[in-house]
């Protein structure tokens, strides 16, 4: 009976022990999408300027792999992520837009800015091929392969190390 | 002289540039017609997580995404879709976590359990200690 009386201790000890881990190691706020290894669910948005090519689930499943990348003219890290996709497109991979609620006069500052590697551009004013995507923020990268199976999903902006191994993941979802 | 030049460089600071020029989606604040439909969506808002601020639901959540959630729950429950059809909707591409009335599967069992085996325990305890004041 006595060596019962620490199990209370014990168990405030482990608390404190549990709260201090996690203040340690902070959990990661990212969200995975479930999509991963499922097609393209179906949409078709509107192009999201005047003169750019408009966006649906059929144009992923063309034969060739691609990049599907969420992005927006208000966010930050997006500005950052331009110039990367910029090289990824010098490297061959193809790369299409969706701009998530965009307004087109603010694209087309964005995309004069900090130039356009799209070859095409949809838009998503409610969200909700972005919901579809089981995608959670901006920037967010998808990479589809030819037959419109999502097969590899890169939450946060894309930065020039993560250039090689996009590449050879595009290459391998012929 | 100190808090009016804090006061100066709050007026002159610009806010973070992190949310969208766009307004609110139509329905993100704006109740159905129908008050059983809007009862519906509210209780449905209530239990879906916000992907952004996670630890609030999208009934209470002040972000873009989430005012575009309460949109299309609630596009969809006029269009007559049962909230169960919207929940599992959103299961298969966000998982379970996405609900905070997580499903009742093995991984969950514990989270169930533990409330009982809690109180059980208290009740040992509290029975142990109440013997020995009797003994008294």
């Amino acid at each position: 009976m006595k060596t019962l009386r620490f199990v209370p201790v014990a168990l405030v000890g482990l608390i404190v022990v549990a709260l201090v881990w996690r203040l340690a190691n902070p959990p990661d706020t990212d969200v995975q999408s479930a999509m991963v290894g499922k097609p393209v669910p179906a949409f078709a948005t509107p192009a999201a300027l005047p003169g750019k090519v408009s966006l649906s689930s059929a144009d992923l499943a063309d034969g060739r792999p691609k990049l599907v990348n969420f992005f927006a003219s208000w966010c930050v890290p997006c500005v950052g992520e331009a110039p990367v996709l910029t090289m990824l497109k010098q490297q061959g991979v193809h790369i299409v837009g969706m701009a998530v609620r965009d307004r087109p006069e603010d694209l087309r500052q964005f995309l004069s800015d900090n130039g356009d590697p799209f070859d095409r551009i949809g838009s998503d004013p409610e969200s909700r091929v972005q919901l579809a995507f089981g995608s959670a923020g901006v920037p967010e990268t998808f990479i589809v392969d030819g037959r419109g199976i999502i097969v590899r999903q890169h939450i946060g902006p894309i930065v020039a190390d993560d250039v090689p191994a996009l590449v050879r993941a595009v290459k391998e979802a012929q | 002289m100190k808090a009016l030049l804090i006061i100066l460089a709050l007026m002159m600071a610009s806010p973070a540039l992190a949310d969208s020029n766009l307004p609110p989606a139509y329905w993100a604040n704006r109740q159905l017609p129908d008050p059983r439909q809007e009862e519906q969506a509210k209780a449905l808002m209530e239990e879906i997580r916000c992907l952004v601020c996670q630890g609030e639901s999208i009934a209470d959540s002040d972000a873009d995404l989430a005012g575009d959630m309460r949109d299309m729950v609630r596009r969809r429950i006029a269009a007559g879709e049962k909230p169960p059809a919207i929940r599992s909707w959103l299961i298969q591409r966000y998982g379970a976590w996405i609900t905070f009335m997580p499903p009742s599967e093995p991984a969950t069992w514990p989270l169930w359990l533990a409330p009982l085996a809690l109180l059980l325990g208290g009740a040992l305890v509290a029975r142990a200690r109440l013997k020995t004041r009797k003994r008294k």
